[in-house]
């Protein structure tokens, strides 16, 4: 397995879709007072990036799912989509 | 012989001697354990102290439960051994599995810092043995993550088997069921919000979060009276 991390990975989590978000409902309600029209739909999240060694991508990408399940989200509430690329090259 | 009650100290616990304090004066013997123990075995039961362990870095409870001493406090539960976590320790019980569902932020988003009061909705868990469904109790909330949610599923499965051990009566934070604690299926590990330790002495404005922790002190001491 490769020791130099070589993909680059970006984990965004956010709550379950039907899982109250009261943050993202009270940031939409500010926005008409800052004059913004037309935007709705507000959900609040986290985003992690990190670096990943790994054999290839779909090694790479087994392994970060594997910590969202087991510690990034809590599955109860969050879900999370990760997105990998290669690394540039140094 | 006295029962014997450890309370878990996490970096960031910030009750743990108020768990002491309350336990000893019901006439339990108690002990801090360090997170980085890996042994509770000296102990009849178990308390998760409120605070915020390891910062609450990533959500509530998520860092705590990879402390070594949750792999003890979770065989010591499987064994049947009475755990009770309180606040911070609720949400570590629940991140741990060892609960279902989970804490979210209180709806409002405030942090709520106030007494109120509390229904006891079983009588058969380690926190309300002997305490009669419908008892009123004004014990002090502390937190900002209360927002108890779970799966309809889990909610039916814990309204069905009397899992649910206190419910609010005037819901402040938005949780399903107006639940403020639960517990697991042998009533045996029990999460609450509510800080019954800051209501035992008489100073702190209400008793009666006595009638919950001498339940507990009662539910050890038989342990320990078997040993």
């Amino acid at each position: 397995m490769a020791v130099v991390p070589n993909y680059d990975a970006l984990v965004e989590v956010q709550l379950r879709p039907g899982i109250a978000d009261p943050q993202g409902a009270t940031i939409e309600k500010a926005l008409p007072v800052l004059g913004f029209e037309g935007l709705s739909g507000v959900r609040t999240g986290k985003a992690f990036r990190l670096s990943v060694a790994a054999a290839d991508e779909s090694a790479a990408r087994a392994k970060v799912e594997d910590l969202c399940r087991r510690f990034l989200t809590n599955p109860v509430i969050e879900d999370s989509v990760v997105t990998l690329q290669a690394a540039a090259a140094i | 012989m006295s029962a014997r009650i450890g309370v878990v100290v996490f970096p960031g616990s910030n009750c743990e001697y108020d768990a002491v304090e309350a336990v000893t004066t019901l006439g339990a013997e108690a002990d801090l354990i360090w997170h980085g123990d890996r042994s509770v075995d000296r102990f009849d039961a178990v308390i998760l102290p409120g605070g915020f362990a390891h910062g609450d870095y990533l959500r509530p409870g998520a860092i705590a439960r990879f402390s070594p001493v949750m792999e003890a406090v979770e065989e010591f539960a499987r064994a049947g051994g009475a755990v009770v976590g309180i606040c911070n320790g609720f949400q570590v019980l629940t991140e741990a599995h060892l609960l279902p569902g989970a804490l979210q932020k209180n709806r409002g988003l405030t942090f709520l810092c106030q007494t109120v009061e509390l229904e006891v909705a079983n009588s058969d868990s380690i926190l309300t043995r002997g305490v009669e469904i419908g008892t009123r109790l004004r014990v002090p909330i502390n937190h900002f993550e209360g927002n108890y949610t779970c799966d309809p599923a889990t909610l039916e499965e814990l309204e069905g088997n009397g899992r649910i051990v206190v419910r609010y009566v005037d819901n402040p934070n938005g949780s399903v069921g107006d639940i403020a604690g639960i517990s697991n299926e042998a009533g045996n590990v029990v999460g609450l919000m509510p800080h019954p330790e800051r209501a035992v002495d008489p100073l702190s404005g209400s008793t009666d979060g006595a009638v919950l922790l001498r339940a507990l002190v009662e539910s050890a001491r038989r342990v320990t009276s078997r040993n």
